[in-house]
């Protein structure tokens, strides 16, 4: 029945995520930037509170929480709205353990869940990104190829989160041919012969991201190394929940824009009243409290489809389209709202810009 | 929970309207944009009343203080304002000109409703459940004022039983058709004190065929032109007393003021949704006639490499979306009994531009096709203009929205 209000449960999860982003991330975020590092001991933190793969059934050692797109794309805009080089380091493992429940053999459960499930922070993390200009998730150059019983994989991968200290990649390649449907996921070790994990990328934004470039020089790996083996995976779903996750991001950052210039403009005086007095900034302002509404209501519309259990890809897609859109010209205007101090890096609001410039690059680098 | 899943009840209900708003709106849409200030050729008028009148809408109105009827405490709760805008969406897809004329109490009958004694429902409202078509008109507007209707200079002086009303009022929806064409009535404000600013500004209801009213002219429009847009002066217009609605003590806080502004939050979302519908014409037309050429948009390559058709396309369809979501979320908090005067004006905003720009844009992937009036593309282009203007223009709209973000007053933010 038409609801626009969350749950209690998911209210009570929304304030977690709020709460931890407060205290944990938006803290130090600036400082994450300029050292290029995430916050010391932010990912033990972090992963002790528990909501990355909260999701994980509790017959795999997990908490069992409920596995609701809505409720992740809520506790992904509150983390946003902290950092997000922060949020994407935080749920990265999630990247690997929810596919393996989603579509693991009963062996790959059995092998790798337990690591998800511990105290210490999984060393895992997801491949899918390419560092072409023609970077299409529909149309890949990393390719595996079936050489007997094996697989071989060739091509090179970047924005790998977390990628520098991880020990497991879930490296997704096409199988052939063009489209979501050619894509298969595949776990390799990073001792895996022909893995090569580059330096930590120099990237514009996100800067406190530890993310890297893996070449992969025909790996091979046997054949239960795919994901799924014989059945595979759904990778146009696992886009599918990606792309929500990160629209719920691009919400989440924008409303950081939003937030900080709706109380500069208050603050801020010129010609005797504060700025938010003039219709030239009021309306700046009440354009990105129209705009990220309307993202978020695409992103929660898209989840509840998945929640439903349909495939979603163009609501999905259309939904990331609009908020990395909005992203962008609300953090835009963020710092166009605070003239010369938006564009000082002691101010938060030019690094919201530099973030929200990546989100339409950014496909498969989280999920819910 | 949040859940997008209409009741049975309002699915039920849209398809029913879709399919009314095809078989007997569409088909006249273009015969009533050419003809302007006509009636339809379809007996389209007769019918919709009769269905009206058989629907008991009208009674529902009517006995809203009535207690003892279970299908009217259902009609009042749950997912009303839901419904209606469903209806005004499904509608205005067939016609969103045909949609404004048709007839129905409209915003004068809102008025009455929500303010109105039950004495003055009976008088006023029962009309609406019998005999022949019937509307009624709102008139705020004046040649010197619009959205700031606290300017209004229209004046209403008590001589003994009667109010005397005085005032040139403009831009009234369908003036002519309530007070001229059919037995309906129109509300008039004006003030009754003007030294007391917007605290002295009071709703009447003016009957059709009073002496003293005039309908001056219809205006010649951009686009709605099946609605007629009414000019209306008042001589000495006498009125009786008890067609005042509300008090007519003058409240120095404003409070008569606050109430009649609080139906715009009732009336904005019904304006989105009307914009909704024409948007939705629009880009349905648009995607058929590209999937006739192999034109399918591609979900789910990287955004760098869509086509600007393909973007273009996309964005009108997460544009409309988003804008009937906004729309669905202030009907929901309505019947939710949750203020959404914030809300209200959100998806005013979002929705009368974001289909302005959506049929401007049809029009332009059409090519000359689009410009040509042997489609209705470029009709739904002129029609959708409208609702970015009335019931508070998209500058009003921001402003309220502003003030509501910063928390500040009309004062602190003109």
């Amino acid at each position: 029945m038409l609801s626009f209000g969350p749950s209690e449960e998911q209210q009570l999860i929304q304030s977690t995520a709020r709460d931890f982003a407060g205290a944990q991330m938006r803290p130090n975020a600036l400082a994450a930037d300029e050292e290029n590092a995430l916050a010391p001991g932010f990912l033990e933190r972090a992963w002790e509170l528990g909501l990355a793969v909260g999701a994980i059934p509790e017959a795999h050692g997990g908490a069992g929480m409920p596995r609701s797109a809505v409720t992740g794309a809520l506790i992904c805009e509150e983390l946003a709205f902290g950092d997000l080089a922060h949020a994407l380091a935080m749920l990265a493992p999630a990247l690997v353990a929810y596919p393996i429940v989603d579509y693991g053999t009963a062996a790959q459960k059995e092998k790798l869940l337990p690591a998800f499930t511990g105290s210490a922070v999984p060393r895992a993390t997801a491949a899918v990104v390419e560092p072409t200009m023609d970077w299409d998730p529909a149309a890949m150059t990393v390719t595996a190829e079936r050489r007997g019983g094996d697989y071989v994989l060739t091509g090179r991968k970047c924005f790998v989160p977390l990628g520098s200290s991880a020990e497991m990649y879930l490296v997704y390649a096409a199988e052939g041919g063009a489209g979501l449907d050619r894509v298969q996921g595949f776990l390799i070790p990073r001792s895996a012969k022909g893995m090569s994990v580059g330096e930590k990328e120099k990237n514009m934004g996100i800067r406190g991201l530890d993310t890297v470039e893996l070449e992969l020089d025909g790996v091979s790996v046997a054949a239960d190394a795919r994901l799924g083996g014989e059945a595979g995976c759904n990778f146009e779903k696992i886009t599918s929940y990606s792309r929500v996750a990160l629209a719920a991001m691009a919400v989440g950052v924008a409303r950081a824009a939003f937030e900080h210039s709706r109380d500069y403009a208050k603050e801020r005086k010129a010609f005797g009243e504060p700025i938010a007095a003039k219709q030239a900034i009021a309306f700046m302002i009440a354009e990105m409290a129209i705009e990220i509404d309307s993202a978020r209501l695409l992103v929660w519309e898209a989840a509840w489809r998945l929640d439903r259990g349909e495939i979603a890809t163009k609501e999905s897609y259309l939904a990331k389209l609009y908020a990395d859109t909005m992203a962008l010209k609300v953090t835009d205007n963020a710092v166009q709202a605070m003239g010369g101090h938006g564009y000082i890096r002691e101010n938060p609001v030019e690094g919201w810009l530099r973030h929200a410039r990546g989100f339409p690059m950014f496909d498969g680098l989280t999920t819910v | 929970m949040i859940d997008f899943e209409y009741p049975p009840a309002v699915a039920t209900m849209s398809e029913i309207m879709q399919a009314l708003a095809s078989a007997q709106v569409r088909p006249i849409a273009r015969e009533m944009d050419e003809n302007e200030h006509s009636d339809p050729s379809n007996g389209y008028f007769e019918s919709i009343w009769e269905m009206s009148k058989a629907s008991g809408s009208v009674s529902g109105l009517l006995d809203k203080d009535a207690k003892d009827d279970a299908r009217r405490t259902e009609l009042r709760t749950s997912s009303k304002q839901v419904m209606l805008l469903v209806m005004i969406e499904a509608m205005s897809w067939g016609d969103c000109g045909v949609y404004l004329a048709t007839p129905s109490p409209g915003l004068g009958g809102a008025a009455v409703a929500a303010v109105g004694t039950i004495e003055q429902k009976k008088r006023f409202l029962a009309r609406f459940a019998e005999g022949k078509p019937k509307w009624a008109g709102m008139a705020i507007t004046e040649p010197g004022c619009g959205s700031d209707s606290a300017a209004i200079t229209a004046t209403a002086r008590l001589e003994g039983d009667q109010w005397v009303l005085n005032g040139h009022k403009i831009f009234v929806t369908g003036g002519k058709r309530a007070v001229v064409d059919s037995e309906g009535f129109v509300v008039v404000w004006a003030t009754v004190d003007r030294s007391k600013g917007r605290a002295g500004i009071k709703s009447f209801v003016v009957e059709h065929g009073t002496p003293g009213m005039t309908v001056l002219k219809c205006e010649k429009k951009h686009g709605i032109r099946a609605s007629d847009t009414a000019q209306i002066v008042f001589e000495d217009c006498k009125i009786p007393r008890d067609n005042l609605l509300g008090s007519a003590e003058v409240h120095e806080g404003g409070e008569g003021f606050k109430g009649a502004m609080a139906t715009f939050d009732a009336t904005r979302p019904a304006v989105a949704a009307s914009a909704i519908g024409v948007g939705r014409a629009a880009l349905e037309y648009v995607e058929e006639r590209f999937a006739e050429k192999g034109l399918m948009p591609r979900y789910g390559i990287s955004p760098q490499k869509l086509t600007a058709r393909e973007r273009d396309l996309m964005m009108m369809e997460a544009n409309l979306k988003a804008a009937w979501l906004l729309t669905l979320r202030a009907a929901w908090m309505s019947d939710s009994k949750i203020p959404n005067n914030l809300e209200a004006s959100i998806c005013k905003a979002k929705a009368g531009l974001a289909v302005t720009q959506i049929t401007q844009k049809a029009v332009e992937m059409l090519g000359p096709e689009g410009y040509s009036r042997k489609l209705l593309v470029e009709k739904w282009m002129r029609d959708a203009k409208i609702n970015d203007i009335f019931e508070g223009t998209q500058q009003i709209n921001m402003l309220i929205i502003a003030r509501r973000v910063f928390g500040y007053s009309k004062e602190q933010l003109k």
